[in-house]
């Protein structure tokens, strides 16, 4: 029982993350319906500055008290600022000059930015070859046990920002001027440009939107997994993005609600696939509910089918 | 009416030509092989050869993928999968084979340099070319075709029901369920232990692949006559695919399913063809690819390998095999090149006149693109310089300058370097003018 619930929490945890990242890949594919491969490695890079920025206000060293929550929050925030400024500009320069292009010369673009983002980042000026240790940013002693189940600070840290982020990502989308364009947008780009919505200013945003989302995965997952961060070129990165794309499509791709769903679900079945049967195949997993989903069901749980018209 | 009779029988095809006509891409592959092994191999010299082979071997991935992506234009994205399939099965047959073949104590004196065998290493055009276990090499790189087209076979039949970047995520999951499946193997039995093999049946042996850590210690008997046979065969295959029924029924499929299934064409049959054929090439290759560097770890032919080979097919020209080809041999070589960068303004000034001189004989300027070559150029030109005057070693940003050379592609020329032709077909035809025929 206490495995189980050990496992449903962890599930829960890794889930949320996913989602996160999995928002960025949905949004994305709702308006421009390319697979944008470069997420991953804005995910990375949101990682990565959080060491950075921690480094620079000098935060999380070895023997040092654990600092005020609120210099988490701000390194969180800057790690997004960051990653939102980037996401902009891989919109403007790699994908806006082939907004009419064939899909797969976007997605080879979108290969190539994440091969640019990840020899990039390996340069010595940037963040350098070797993985480095992750700040710790959050106390990480257990708070209280609920059946055996130990809940530490940075467990309700993952699932509380991510939940604040979707409420707020929910409330952009559904609730504001600005998300009844980019669902506009998502419909249809031509008749929205003609009802007087600004295309690319919608699309610049998304693709911001995106990445700070990841940026505070990337963040949550430095303070989730202590240990190293690994080098920027590592392909646990891509696997992480990958698995963070495979929930977007199993909850139905360009639906909000259904990355969220689809998040927690892969989450789910990864842990209890290690728990239960074998760690061995922990990605194969995954991929299995990817094919068997996409068999059964194309569009996804939450997604609504299309018929190609001729 | 006799008359008649001899007349048709003389137009009837010989023997001779009957063989002929289905020898000749073998005669020609055995030809570019004994070429690439007796005068290249031992022109290039230890470095430049290892990079002719695998070059080698990425024009057949290549080639091969082509036949899906460019031809039937079912973007799939898990080659390396159908690579590591055979790549696994070529190389469990040639190294548990090698030891049931050859006589352990023989194996365990002087390792891996047996009479019987060519277990070359580093002298790969030194010895002879065949003996019995380059018999055994490249029956095992056979069968592992045959295995990897068992695997297109179970990929391709959901390309059934899936399009576009559904099919492409689902054969991407497959690539990865490939590689977690064989990092999942049992350890692989050393050579110091080859007298226990003779004990273990074949299906046992099969499993027992290396998992995580890979197979390693290889026979290492890819040499550029094999690589090169198997890529002359692949390009053969292909083309002549392209230009018969049913590589115009795949064309077809590509440009527009709805209408190709109106007009007869079994989608079903052909879209599963397509997958068998192109994944039968890429296990050859992958039983090349182990037998070259002599291991194989799952862990390198994951998505990042099926991209690598998706970006060649791009860059080529979605449905060129030719293009396909060139873009294979280029990739191979540019990341090396970069290493120490030689001049660029010689091939940029060569490229721009090549391009000027088709437009001009298409009568079709397009400033734009001379604009492009000759600024990315002048670009490539003055950072080399800066680089070499301010003593900054260029290998370090060799992966970040492949990265902006693929972007700054696919921006210029979206279509890739020979679009749906191939490169005979960019030299324009004189057409022979008749009298009245343009009024």
């Amino acid at each position: 029982m206490t495995q189980f619930l050990q496992t449903l929490f962890d599930g829960i945890t890794v889930g949320c993350l996913y989602a996160l990242i999995a928002l960025g890949y949905t949004m994305v594919y709702g308006i421009l319906k390319f697979i944008n491969f470069a997420h991953s490695d804005v995910f990375a890079l949101g990682a990565w500055m959080s060491i950075t920025i921690a480094g620079w206000i000098g935060l999380g060293l070895t023997g040092q008290p654990t600092p005020p929550w609120y210099m988490g929050v701000l390194v969180l925030l800057g790690a997004m600022g960051v990653c939102g400024v980037v996401g902009f500009v891989i919109e403007r320069v790699a994908y806006r000059p082939l907004r009419n292009a064939p899909r797969i010369n976007v997605l080879i673009t979108a290969i190539g930015v994440s091969l640019f983002m990840q020899n990039f980042g390996q340069l010595r000026f940037a963040f350098g070859a070797y993985p480095r240790p992750f700040p710790r940013l959050i106390d990480n002693t257990a708070l209280f046990a609920v059946a055996g189940v130990a809940v530490r600070l940075p467990d309700l840290a993952v699932i509380g920002t991510a939940l604040a982020l979707m409420a707020a990502l929910q409330f952009l989308i559904y609730r504001t001027k600005f998300g009844t364009a980019m669902r506009a947008v998502s419909f249809s780009p031509r008749n929205a440009s003609l009802m007087g919505v600004n295309v690319d200013l919608v699309i610049s945003f998304t693709f911001v939107v995106g990445a700070m989302l990841a940026a505070a995965a990337g963040f949550l997952y430095g303070v989730k997994y202590e240990g190293q961060a690994k080098q920027t070129a590592d392909a646990m990165w891509v696997m992480l993005g990958l698995k963070a794309f495979v929930a977007a499509v199993v909850g139905g791709i360009g639906n909000v609600r259904g990355a969220v769903l689809g998040g927690l679900l892969i989450g789910l079945i990864e842990f209890f696939g290690v728990a239960y049967l074998s760690s061995q195949y922990r990605d194969a997993y995954v991929f299995a509910i990817l094919i068997l989903v996409l068999l059964l069901k194309p569009e996804g749980v939450l997604g609504r089918a299309t018929v190609e018209k001729v | 009416m006799s008359n008649l009779l001899a007349q048709s029988r003389a137009l009837a095809p010989t023997t001779w030509t009957v063989v002929l006509r289905a020898l000749w891409p073998f005669l020609l592959g055995i030809a570019v092989g004994l070429f690439a092994y007796f005068y290249a191999g031992p022109e290039l010299g230890g470095y430049h050869a290892q990079i002719a082979r695998v070059a080698g071997i990425n024009v057949i991935l290549a080639v091969s993928l082509t036949v899906v992506n460019g031809f039937a234009g079912q973007f799939s994205m898990g080659h390396a999968g159908f690579m590591a399939v055979g790549g696994y099965v070529a190389a469990g047959i040639t190294y548990y084979g090698t030891m049931r073949l050859v006589d352990p104590a023989q194996l365990s004196n002087g390792l891996f340099i047996g009479g019987l065998l060519s277990w070359t290493g580093i002298g790969q055009f030194e010895g002879p070319v065949l003996t019995w276990g380059d018999a055994l090499f490249v029956g095992s790189c056979l069968v592992g075709g045959l295995a990897a087209a068992g695997a297109g076979y179970i990929v391709g039949l959901p390309s059934l029901r899936l399009k576009g970047d559904y099919l492409a995520i689902v054969t991407l999951g497959f690539g990865e369920i490939v590689r977690v499946l064989f990092q999942g193997t049992k350890d692989q039995i050393p050579p110091w232990q080859a007298e226990t093999v003779r004990d273990i049946p074949w299906y046992d042996l099969m499993l027992r692949l290396g998992g995580p850590k890979g197979m390693n210690l290889l026979p290492t008997y890819t040499t550029l006559f094999w690589v090169y046979l198997f890529a002359t065969l692949t390009l053969i295959f292909c083309y002549r695919l392209k230009v018969s029924s049913s590589g115009r029924a795949l064309l077809a499929i590509r440009e527009d399913e709805i209408a190709a299934q109106a007009m007869g064409v079994d989608i079903t049959r052909y879209k599963v063809r397509a997958f068998v054929l192109s994944a039968f090439f890429a296990g050859v290759a992958g039983g090349l690819y182990a037998m070259d560097i002599g291991a194989l770890n799952a862990g390198d032919l994951g998505f990042q390998k099926s991209f690598d080979i998706i970006i060649m097919v791009v860059l080529g020209g979605m449905g060129s095999i030719s293009g396909a080809a060139l873009a294979a041999i280029i990739l191979t070589i540019l990341p090396e090149l970069l290493r120490s960068p030689p001049m660029v303004w010689p091939a940029g000034l060569a490229l721009l006149i090549i391009v000027a001189a088709v437009q001009s004989a298409r009568g079709r300027w397009r400033p734009r693109s001379l604009i492009v070559i000759a600024v990315v150029t002048a670009a490539l030109e003055i950072g080399r310089r800066v680089a070499i005057a301010n003593g900054i070693n260029l290998a370090d940003y060799r992966l970040v300058l492949y990265a902006s050379l693929l972007i700054t592609m696919m921006l210029a020329r979206p279509q890739g370097l020979f679009g749906i032709h191939e490169i005979w077909e960019m030299i324009p035809r004189r057409r022979p003018q008749t009298a009245g025929a343009d009024e």
